[in-house]
């Protein structure tokens, strides 16, 4: 197999799965069910995730490099594949029956999940940055689409509309930032920018190329102070969009984040450290203090996800050996409970979301004894309590930051998730308390792929709590194909040969 | 598979199952009740292989039962469990109040009892996984695992609309300390690269934890401070008076002491031995404080369990003023205590739960002359109260006196005899108090608050209670089966924290030649007419 070919099987494969679906729709009865194409894209995706370790075989030496070495397919990349495959797998689990009957385009929700997705993988597989730009405008047109599938609703309207705008102006700061690194250095290629900038004395434009760029990638993964946006779109956004573009996007745009500052500016390492230090103890804090004033529980899931980005950019604080697998290893557990935590929302809302606020979620627990305690479960993972990813997750970030030396900003971090077990404590509470009123809506079963998709996040979070050895490892290998000194070489070897 | 190596695993992940199968099961009848029973009686059996496998007269540090597997490679967390004699009778402990407890919910819950007993399964799950880690992260888990269902247990089954509120303050008390244990826990791993409590121990007797010695104190406040709020000490206690009113009479029973103490014991004193014999002065005081506080409130309650939240304060400030003067009589009284607290604290939490269960309040006032209707009922009350203010012959007795004392030959505490003095007078506010809840329930003029007929304890209750007086009974007067196991700790802590301020106390220690319990058992009987 050409290296093109097997360096974007994964991609390809749901390009074409994507494809399938568009044309298979129109052929469909108007109005009919439209969940054989869930399931062809539950397929397709399944297969991308086995290309993806077909692909792992490979990377045992050496990284794959294509397209004249702007693709590069190592542990890393591959790592990021697998989680953004499971995070698209559960979400469509979740979604198969949401979209039944409530709408006529779910054929093309599913034609987009897949499209987002081939934009996320290549992201984290593109070693150039305008192949970056390029993967990840595939996938943000994609979310914005979905962000608004609820077209009859005005809050589903104004979520698009806001994501679209501020997102499109976070691409147009990526970009710059792009331009200013192709100024600084001479290339847009990560492993040339860091050749450039080697033993160089850190050039102003440099700095300032790297500045723009975080600011585009933060206000991807809504970090303060480039959040605002967060509360409206996931509000808006119907509960099974928004547990897929608050992970897999983030876990895109994380891993951009990650080559950028450890691969191409990681002589700035020193400079760049400060800049996060400060974003992060800045979400953090913004994101549960705000959580703390929601009645909504989407927005109260919303300042979650922006404080747990802060506890994300924790691990950038961290040197480079610990700090990168510490990132890698909260991504995915911070996908396995939030999909999960919006696949019961998805499940007790409905497409309507007749369920909104903490009042309406009082007594779920009662009436719904099994969706309650999976989301008491999912909250107590957010939390961080032992024996649940979020623990470990919270536990690498911080040891590898600690090991660095910033024990303040542990400090800061651990004092945040105190603040953060009051609201969803609350919520957790409220689950279990008895109602006043009479119990009106009608009680529905959980369909068999949804109970698929909660069972399948509720091991995952439990198994990254209990054995998160074998997770580990896979993080560990893949922040090794961006630290070893090797790799990079090999990098810069084959884009010179190509050339 | 050796049995000696796997015990403690058994016994921890017995209620585990327990609490799985009940989940499962349906919630009809009496099935809840009977499963909860069978699982913890179950599991108590299991506890008992402990001391009757136990080899005493090991020297201090060593653990028996060990289990040491590899968990997670890097970082290095270990599958570490391992009892002494401390932590072999907090198991036990444990495991005895169990069934109790279970006994003593049998009517009170009456519905959503799945619910209730799979909580109380899993925060027996969490607390036999305190006392039995040896490894610092295995032992964090479990530590913030324990939180989870108390938590959930005050929240769901507390008594007054004001439930959520003191399930809140009590998570929010317990958690953001533990925050800090964390972050205190992550440097020493950074320093020493592990986090096996034995190793760390050893570490820290030769100070090789860390040069730095104001990251250490910091670092050892963080622990301390995390350990204090769960006890609690004295300035600390906030969340305990809400937490005891609303919380069901099986979760009170373990709420409040043994975890706390335990951690301070374990890995305060063996983890910053230095550190922790710097902070003792003010600990002995906020001890001493804590008594005659918790005394004078629980003076002016009306409500029973008012009352006994801060009757509880003041035992457990006279436990942290025993294990922090660090001699040999103060810690192992201390650790006596504990046990005692929980055994006597139990049976007096169990009795208000029966009485509240017939007549609907915990208000003193509501209450009169029920001796006369109700004799089992006086009978037990008036030997529990006892055992609470410390009467000789009963299990207290022995625990506070060898605290007391040790608290007086305590050199580190510049005034140590005014600190004993005062902590002494807590105990007579304390005999007063518990006296006047038995004269203004029991005697005076006759009072039904709810018309109800007098109904006596039934046979359930009675196995509820009798175990418990036969063992405040048996640690009253066989108390040196007890401190023979636990005074290896005593020895070991008093030594190690105190190697240049105790050397007289050693010297005296030499010429008895006896083990100190015995010396200090034998004073003890010679004053019991005094007292």
């Amino acid at each position: 197999m050409s290296p093109n070919l097997l360096a974007l099987l994964p991609e390809i494969i749901l390009t074409v799965g994507g494809v399938l679906i568009m044309v298979a729709e129109p052929c469909l009865t108007p109005g009919g069910s439209r969940k054989p194409l869930g399931w062809l894209a539950i397929l397709a995706t399944l297969a991308a995730g086995a290309a993806s370790i077909f692909q792992l075989g490979f990377t045992k030496s050496a990284a794959i490099f294509a397209f004249y070495g702007t693709i590069q397919v190592d542990p890393f990349s591959i790592f990021f594949h697998l989680l953004i495959a499971a995070i698209v797998l559960c979400s469509l689990l979740g979604s198969l029956d949401y979209f039944e009957g409530a709408t006529n385009h779910a054929g093309e929700y599913f034609a987009l999940v897949l499209f987002g997705a081939v934009g996320m993988m290549f992201m984290t597989s593109a070693t150039e940055l305008l192949m970056v730009f390029v993967g990840l405008e595939i996938s943000s047109i994609s979310t914005y689409i979905m962000a608004g599938f609820r077209k009859g609703q005005a809050t589903s309207a104004e979520s698009a509309i806001k994501y679209f705008l501020l997102g499109s102006f976070a691409t147009a700061f990526f970009l710059y930032g792009i331009a200013l690194a192709f100024g600084a250095t001479g290339s847009t290629s990560i492993h040339a920018i860091a050749a450039g900038l080697a033993g160089t004395s850190t050039p102003t434009l440099a700095i300032a190329a790297l500045t723009l760029i975080i600011i585009g990638l933060g206000f991807k993964v809504s970090a303060a102070p480039f959040h605002v946006w967060t509360p409206d779109v996931y509000q808006g956004a119907p509960a099974p969009v928004v547990g897929l573009m608050s992970t897999a996007p983030k876990a895109a745009a994380f891993a951009v984040l990650l080559r950028i500052t450890y691969s191409a500016f990681g002589s700035m390492e020193a400079r760049w450290t400060i800049l996060l230090w400060i974003l992060a103890a800045l979400s953090m804090t913004v994101g549960n203090l705000g959580a703390l004033l929601q009645t909504n529980v989407k927005r109260m899931l919303a300042y979650s996800s922006i404080a747990n980005a802060g506890y994300l950019l924790v691990a950038f604080t961290a040197s480079a050996d610990r700090g990168i697998a510490a990132a890698a290893f909260y991504t995915a557990t911070y996908a396995a409970m939030n999909v999960g935590a919006f696949a019961v929302i998805t499940q007790v809302g409905g497409f309507n979301e007749s369920t909104r606020t903490l009042a309406d979620y009082t007594g779920l627990a009662l009436r719904r004894p099994v969706l309650g305690a999976l989301l008491s479960f999912f909250l107590l993972s957010m939390i961080g309590i032992p024996f649940t990813g979020g623990f470990f997750g919270k536990f690498y970030v911080f040891t590898a930051t600690i090991h660095s030396g910033n024990v303040w900003l542990a400090v800061v971090g651990l004092l945040n998730s105190g603040v953060a077990c009051f609201y969803y404590l609350r919520l957790i509470a409220a689950l279990y308390t008895r109602r006043e009123t009479a119990e009106t809506s009608p009680v529905t079963s959980i369909s068999f792929p949804a109970g698929l998709g909660l069972a399948a996040t509720a091991l995952a979070t439990l198994m990254l709590g209990v054995l998160p050895g074998q997770i580990l490892h896979l993080a560990g290998r893949a922040s090794w194909s961006i630290t070893s000194p090797s790799a990079a070489r090999i990098g810069a070897a084959a884009e010179t040969a190509s050339r | 598979m050796n049995l000696d190596t796997s015990i403690l695993t058994l016994i921890i992940f017995a209620p585990l199952v327990g609490a799985i199968v009940l989940a499962l099961l349906p919630d009809r009848g009496k099935t809840m009740q009977w499963g909860a029973l069978i699982v913890t009686l179950i599991t108590f059996g299991l506890t008992l292989h402990l001391p009757a496998h136990f080899q005493s007269g090991m020297p201090a540090g060593s653990f028996q039962f060990v289990t040491d597997l590899p968990w997670i490679a890097a970082p290095a967390i270990r599958y570490h469990l391992g009892v002494d004699g401390m932590s072999m009778w907090l198991t036990v402990l444990t495991g005895f109040l169990a069934p109790l407890g279970v006994l003593a919910s049998w009517n009170t819950i009456s519905e959503r009892k799945k619910t209730f007993y799979v909580f109380f399964l899993l925060q027996q799950v969490a607390m036999l996984g305190i006392f039995a880690a040896l490894d610092l992260f295995l032992y964090y888990a479990f530590w913030e695992l324990s939180l989870v269902p108390m938590t959930l247990l005050i929240a769901t089954f507390g008594r007054t609309a004001a439930r959520r509120d003191a399930a809140a303050k009590y998570f929010l008390y317990a958690f953001i300390p533990s925050a800090m244990l964390l972050v205190g826990m992550i440097w020493l791993y950074a320093q020493t690269g592990t986090f096996d409590l034995p190793k760390l121990a050893s570490l820290a007797a030769s100070h090789g934890i860390s040069s730095n010695s104001a990251a250490l104190w910091l670092c050892s406040l963080a622990f301390l401070l995390a350990f204090a709020v769960k006890v609690p000490v004295f300035p600390l206690h906030g969340w305990l008076k809400d937490a005891i009113a609303e919380a069901p009479t099986a979760a009170v029973m373990v709420l409040a002491g043994k975890t706390g103490l335990y951690s301070i014991l374990r890995f305060s004193f063996a983890i910053f031995p230095d550190e922790s014999h710097r902070i003792a002065p003010l600990m002995i005081a906020l001890g001493a404080i804590g008594v005659v506080y918790g005394a004078l409130i629980a003076l002016t309650q009306n409500n029973m369990k008012h009352l006994a939240a801060y009757s509880t304060l003041g035992h457990l400030s006279i436990i942290t003023l025993g294990i922090f003067t660090f001699t040999i009589a103060g810690v192992d009284g201390g650790i006596y205590q504990i046990l005692n607290h929980g055994i006597s604290g139990g049976a007096l939490f169990i009795l208000m739960g029966i009485l509240y269960e017939r007549y609907g309040t915990y208000d003193m006032r509501d209450y009169g002359g029920l001796a006369a209707t109700l004799p089992w009922m006086v009978t037990l009350y008036v030997i529990t109260t006892l055992s609470v203010v410390g009467l000789p012959g009963l299990n207290s007795f022995v625990g506070e006196f060898l605290v007391l004392s040790g608290t007086m030959q305590a050199t580190i505490a510049e005034h140590h005899v005014l600190w004993t003095v005062i902590a002494t007078s807590g105990v007579i506010f304390g005999a007063a108090y518990m006296l006047v809840m038995i004269q203004r329930v029991f005697y005076g003029p006759a009072s039904n608050p709810n018309g109800s007929a007098p109904r006596d304890l039934d046979a359930r209750e009675h196995l509820a209670l009798w175990p418990m007086v036969a063992v405040m009974v048996v640690m009253g007067v066989l108390s040196p089966y007890w401190i023979g196991s636990i005074d290896p700790n005593g020895v070991a802590i008093s030594h190690q924290t105190s190697s240049s301020t105790s050397a007289p106390q050693q010297h005296f220690r030499r010429a008895e030649n006896a083990p100190a319990y015995a010396r200090d058992i034998t004073s003890a009987s010679a004053t019991q007419g005094v007292k």
